[in-house]
């Protein structure tokens, strides 16, 4: 930090190698690592042709009945042309799953224009205002001639990508303010904040899933209906803000005590100084653990299956339940498997997007290859 | 090392008599460690002040209780009249008219040089942003960095964040500018620039208590000198004195040192 960043040395001239020199240098330039390659070699011999004989030769690719898939040695897409849209929408009345469809359309359209800095603008806002109505209006119908779905139908992707992404919203300040409050000077509050902290850790996201669908009901007014979808959304943020907060901690604590003193020196108050200057960089830090926190809690939200709530995995098990359709489930969890992971890397690209443009670190311009 | 040889020396002078920092009986303690003994001292306005003293004597304790930066546990303490106090709102109207740089620059890495400087003016006192850029980039002029108002902190060297930092609390147009060994985290090359804006400071009026171990810079600018050890002010005379006559063993013990006779 106070020296001059040094003059950068070219790097050394690339060297023209071949393929085959390639190979030798770093696979077969000891013994050992030669053994290895061999062996891995082989054991990919013996696993990728089977594999991918079973996922396309083989496979019965288009509509069929359940007895062609039965007789053929490789995977049933049929299974999937036939069930996609119970596993993607759950128990949503099928004439009415456009309204899930442009739901999500909506809510990811929203995200994905927010990820982008540059459109953070007053028509941005504009669009979140009226989304969030118009997703809430799709999903739950009942006005404007939408007939209505209770959300006990509700499920599939649209559940999934609801729960996880209202539930990230809503920790995400949740988890700065109780990391905030576990770094407080005030002991009080650094007590609650520890104590919420510690006590969430410690219990398993299936306990508190199932404390906050039988448990709190027992402790309210008889009259009073929690809506068993609201606890579980509930039960999640609780969790998902615990996490946050000590991943949050973790950067601010990175923060050098210099940056809180020219803040105070400068006369910034404290909401100031953490909005502005502390938060920012703590943020910055910590956008790798926070990713994998957040990918993590999309995981997560399977979980719900235990208290009778059909997500995207719920949905898929519920598809095999149908006799004729039994025991495809290779096939039923490889789809769900792909659109997990299409979000997850979705992602995780856009957290190293992130920290690509958000570093300023020591480095000159022209340093930046 | 005089690294303002070339300087013209400011005026000598107490100072316009008006006080701006009265500290009486100051004493300061981390746990059972005292760090602060007794300190009493007056700052008149336009007084340039070199403390002194080896490390561990209390010399940065006492600059940054002046801005409430450290609480203190018995004595007075008041800038521009203002008691320093926990009372936050006394707090903040002190730490609005002393602005402080630190040793290790403390600049704000994620903010342009710019915003570094705008974002207090900004947000503590309200000021239009068009306005605070355009102050901004007069004091970028004064420390002669104008053309890197657009850069990271990252991106400059450790003479130019030292001068960045000046200006940022100079948007604050301060009463007071008290520095923390200012070039001790610098190389050598760039410890003139930065006594120069220093200086020139000076030059123009500005109060200032500056913790460093540059002689040259405290013969030519300072009118006061002040040589501090465990905690206590042991002597302060203007610079003539004190680097001619020493009046305490310690003190010419430490000058011995500091000037390498
Ligand atoms: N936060 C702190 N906690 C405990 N002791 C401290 C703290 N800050 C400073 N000290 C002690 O107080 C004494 C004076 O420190 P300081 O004012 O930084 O000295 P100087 O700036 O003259 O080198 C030193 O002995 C130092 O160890
Ligand atoms: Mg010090």
């Amino acid at each position: 930090m106070t020296d001059l960043a040094a003059p950068t040395t070219a790097p050394p001239p690339a060297q023209a190698t071949s393929p085959l020199n390639w190979i030798r240098q770093n696979l077969f330039n000891t013994w050992y690592n030669s053994l290895l390659t061999i062996l891995l070699l082989w054991i990919a011999y013996q696993l990728v042709p089977p594999i991918v004989t079973w996922l396309t030769v083989d496979a019965v690719w288009w509509a069929a009945p359940s007895e062609v898939c039965r007789e053929a040695a490789g995977a049933c897409w049929a299974f999937i042309h036939e069930k996609w849209r119970f596993i993607v929408f759950g128990f949503y009345p099928h004439a009415e799953q456009w309204r899930p469809a442009l739901a999500m359309v909506i809510g990811l359209g929203l995200l994905a224009a927010s990820c982008n800095r540059a459109l953070w603008n007053r028509w941005l806002a504009l669009g979140w205002l009226i989304g969030l109505p118009a997703i809430g209006i799709l999903m739950s119908g009942g006005i404007l001639g939408l007939t209505h779905v209770p959300n006990t139908r509700w499920g599939g992707l649209p559940l999934t990508l609801g729960l996880a992404v209202i539930g990230l919203v809503v920790a995400f300040p949740l988890g700065i303010l109780l990391a905030l409050a576990r770094r407080s000077d005030m002991p009080a509050v650094r007590a609650v904040a520890i104590i919420y902290i510690e006590l969430i850790r410690g219990v398993p996201l299936i306990t508190i899933l199932f404390m906050a669908s039988l448990i709190i009901p027992l402790f309210l007014p008889s009259g009073v209906n929690f809506d068993r979808l609201a606890r579980a959304q509930i039960g999640m943020i609780m969790f998902a803000a615990a996490y946050l907060a000590e991943v949050i901690r973790g950067g601010l604590q990175a923060i050098p005590k210099g940056q809180y003193e020219a803040a105070d020196s400068l006369g910034l108050s404290y909401w100031q100084k953490q909005r502005l200057i502390i938060l920012p960089q703590a943020l910055r830090i910590s956008i790798p653990p926070i990713v994998n926190t957040f990918i993590g809690f999309f995981k997560d939200t399977s979980l719900v299956i235990i208290i009778g709530l059909f997500d995207l995995v719920g949905a898929a098990r519920a598809s095999l339940a149908d006799a004729e359709w039994r025991g495809f489930y290779k096939e039923a969890y490889l789809f769900i498997a792909l659109i997990y992971f299409f979000f997850c890397y979705m992602m995780s690209a856009y957290s190293q997007h992130l920290e690509r443009t958000l570093d300023h670190s020591n480095r000159r311009k022209g340093d930046l290859g | 090392m005089s690294a303002t040889d070339t300087q013209q020396a400011p005026s000598v002078g107490r100072g316009s008599g008006e006080p701006m920092i009265q500290i009486r009986q100051l004493s300061k303690w981390f746990g059972n460690f005292q760090a602060l003994d007794n300190i009493d001292l007056t700052v008149s306005r336009r007084e340039r002040i070199v403390i002194c003293g080896p490390s561990g004597s209390g010399k940065s304790t006492l600059i940054r209780c002046i801005n409430a930066l450290e609480p203190y546990q018995k004595g007075e303490l008041l800038v521009d009249g203002i008691p320093v106090s926990d009372n936050l709102k006394n707090i903040d109207a002190v730490r609005s008219e002393v602005g402080m740089v630190f040793q290790q620059f403390n600049l704000f890495p994620h903010l342009t040089v710019l915003d570094n400087l705008t974002l207090a003016p900004i947000w503590v006192r309200k000021i239009p942003r068009a306005e605070a850029e355009e102050t901004a980039r007069y004091y970028l002029e004064r420390v002669r960095i104008p053309e890197q108002a657009d850069k990271y902190p990252g991106q400059l060297s450790g003479g130019q964040q030292q001068r960045v930092a000046i200006a940022r609390s100079l948007c604050m147009k301060p009463k007071i500018m008290l520095f923390d060994e200012p070039t001790s985290a610098l190389d050598p090359e760039m410890i003139k620039e930065v006594l120069d804006t220093m200086t020139e400071l000076a030059k123009e009026g500005m109060t200032m208590l500056v913790v460093t171990h540059e002689m040259g810079f405290a013969r030519k600018v300072a009118n006061r000198v002040i040589f501090m050890d465990e905690g206590r002010i042991v002597e302060q005379n203007d610079p003539e004195t004190f680097f001619n006559n020493p009046q305490s063993e310690r003190t010419r013990l430490f000058l011995s040192q500091v000037l390498g006779h």
